[in-house]
């Protein structure tokens, strides 16, 4: 399991670069990853990136279509908040797994 | 008397009941199923029927013959479950349940997507996913003249998540043996990042899409579609045109679920992974397309569950514990076109891998490799489903859980 520094810690990470444990998740952290990918985080991201944590906590299925509905932003805004892969990204800058689609 | 009650008979509650007669005492249990359809359809087969592969008559029979007769049959609408006073009311009745199997499957909802269900649908847009979409596209292919044919999944999970891609594999050998290839341009779009849903199919299988001349679209999260311009519009304001559209619309779980409370926000059932138990309700048990589950929604899947959840209906009934059995195994033939096909063998944790099935040494399928007996294979499947799988009766050598007897583990996804 590949070993990474961000923000100055030391975090598991998959081969891909999701943080393995959500726990070693922290603002700063975060911060970095999102300028890796070219993101300037706002209050707005922080409020998806802590919906998606939540979400991931209790175990529910993260899809686009469920951060549409939760209240925060539209599918349309989500797009302009992590262009080009809003749940892909928003997912790795939140320190939780790669959303999985099924077969 | 105690009621074991089955909602849908499609595969998964067509399957329970063949099972369950067998397994619970008449005396002390009446098993009634409930599905306001008559028809039951080869649902697989729709893959087929646009191109003229397979007939009307191949694809649907009488449901009625697959129901045991000592199983109470009831042919009429469901309006609403009530789990918390164990009832259910139909259009005209209401039955009472000790057990609940739910198996009310998902179908597609094309008015999620705002433009699909418009001036062009039925013209120049069309499913696959249901009969009479079917049928319809065929009609429209016979006499196509060519152009760009777009295939496009709007969301997942959808049933069967290889048909898409089947389709539009297919859909090159037909232009082909046409003799109009070269008039027609099929790019396939897709939400996901990459033309299949697992990294391990789409490294080893990209090859096919550039053998037969596929585009792809990644990335695509459909917003809607523009009639007048005749072109998918993404989120991100990304365009495609199209003048022939095949798409997968979103599909959901039974709006009976919905107006029962019991669904997700797609109306899916949550549903224990290895049990298959409701999460809510431990009398209420989930099979196939309905559950949320992160299998495949697939006819195998539905057999595998099934095998496990027959096992699990009788223990809770005497009080056990129930098995966490269920391992979301899938195994999928999937067309290539040009009479060959690959298998896919995989459960929630391992992804497809190459090998033999189902013998260790000697096959006779490859996995993940395309042949022409895997074509044979899908082929002799309808004939399986129609005599065996429905019935309950196991297919010999298919485990219900996944085997790692003959996996070669040698592939790395690609990652990004």
């Amino acid at each position: 399991m590949p070993v990474k520094t961000i923000a100055g810690v030391q975090v598991n990470v998959s081969e891909d670069g999701y943080l393995e444990d959500m726990n070693q998740w922290n603002e700063a952290i975060a911060k970095e990853i999102a300028s890796e990918i070219g993101i300037e985080l706002t209050p707005k991201h922080f409020e998806v990136l802590n919906f998606l944590r939540e979400k991931t906590i209790a175990k529910e299925n993260l899809t686009i279509r469920s951060v549409g509905k939760s209240g925060i932003v539209d599918i349309k805004e989500l797009y302009a908040l992590f262009p080009k892969g809003p749940l892909k990204f928003s997912a790795k800058i939140a320190g939780i797994p790669k959303p999985t689609s099924c077969i | 008397m105690k009621n074991l009650l089955i909602l849908g008979a499609g595969t998964s509650g067509t399957m329970m009941a063949n099972h369950l007669r067998h397994k619970l005492y008449k005396d002390q249990w009446k098993i009634t199923i409930v599905d306001q359809f008559k028809t039951h359809y080869y649902q697989p087969g729709f893959l087929f029927l646009p191109f003229d592969i397979y007939t009307e008559n191949q694809v649907k029979k009488v449901g009625k013959k697959f129901i045991p007769k000592d199983v109470n049959y009831i042919q009429k609408k469901i309006e609403q479950i009530f789990p918390e006073e164990n009832k259910v009311q139909l259009e005209d009745e209401t039955l009472h349940y000790d057990v609940l199997i739910i198996a009310t499957g998902s179908k597609i909802v094309p008015e999620e997507t705002p433009g699909l269900v418009g001036p062009l649908w039925k013209k120049d847009i069309f499913d696959f996913y249901t009969y009479e979409g079917s049928l319809a596209l065929r009609n429209k292919l016979r006499d196509w003249e060519g152009g760009k044919l777009v295939v496009h999944i709007t969301e997942m999970p959808i049933k069967c998540p290889v048909a898409p891609l089947e389709f539009a594999f297919l859909a090159d050998d037909y232009f082909r043996k046409k003799g109009m290839r070269d008039k027609v341009e099929i790019t396939y779009v897709t939400p996901l990042s990459g033309a299949f849903t697992k990294p391990t199919c789409t490294t080893a299988l990209n090859y096919l899409l550039k053998e037969k001349g596929i585009k792809i679209e990644i990335d695509f999260a459909i917003e809607s579609v523009d009639n007048d311009a005749k072109e998918i519009v993404d989120y991100a304001g990304r365009r495609i045109p199209f003048d022939l559209l095949v798409s997968i619309p979103t599909n959901m779980g039974d709006k009976v679920i919905e107006k029962s409370g019991l669904g997700d926000d797609l109306n899916f059932i949550p549903t224990h992974h290895n049990t298959l138990q409701s999460l809510a309700h431990e009398n209420i048990f989930v099979i196939g397309d309905a559950t949320n589950v992160p299998a495949s929604k697939a006819g195998s899947v539905a057999h595998f569950q099934a095998e496990t959840l027959t096992d699990n209906i009788l223990l809770y009934i005497d009080g056990y514990p129930l098995k966490n059995e269920f391992d979301g195994h899938a195994n999928c033939f999937i067309e290539t076109g040009n009479n060959k096909a690959l298998l896919i063998d995989f459960n929630y944790v391992t992804e497809p891998v190459h090998g033999n099935f189902p013998f260790a040494k000697f096959g006779p399928l490859k996995l993940l490799k395309e042949s022409v007996l895997n074509h044979w294979g899908k082929l002799a499947f309808r004939w399986i489903y129609w005599n065996m799988l429905l019935k309950g009766i196991p297919i010999p050598f298919v485990h219900r859980n996944m085997s790692f007897k003959g996996k070669i583990f040698d592939i790395k996804p690609e990652t990004k």
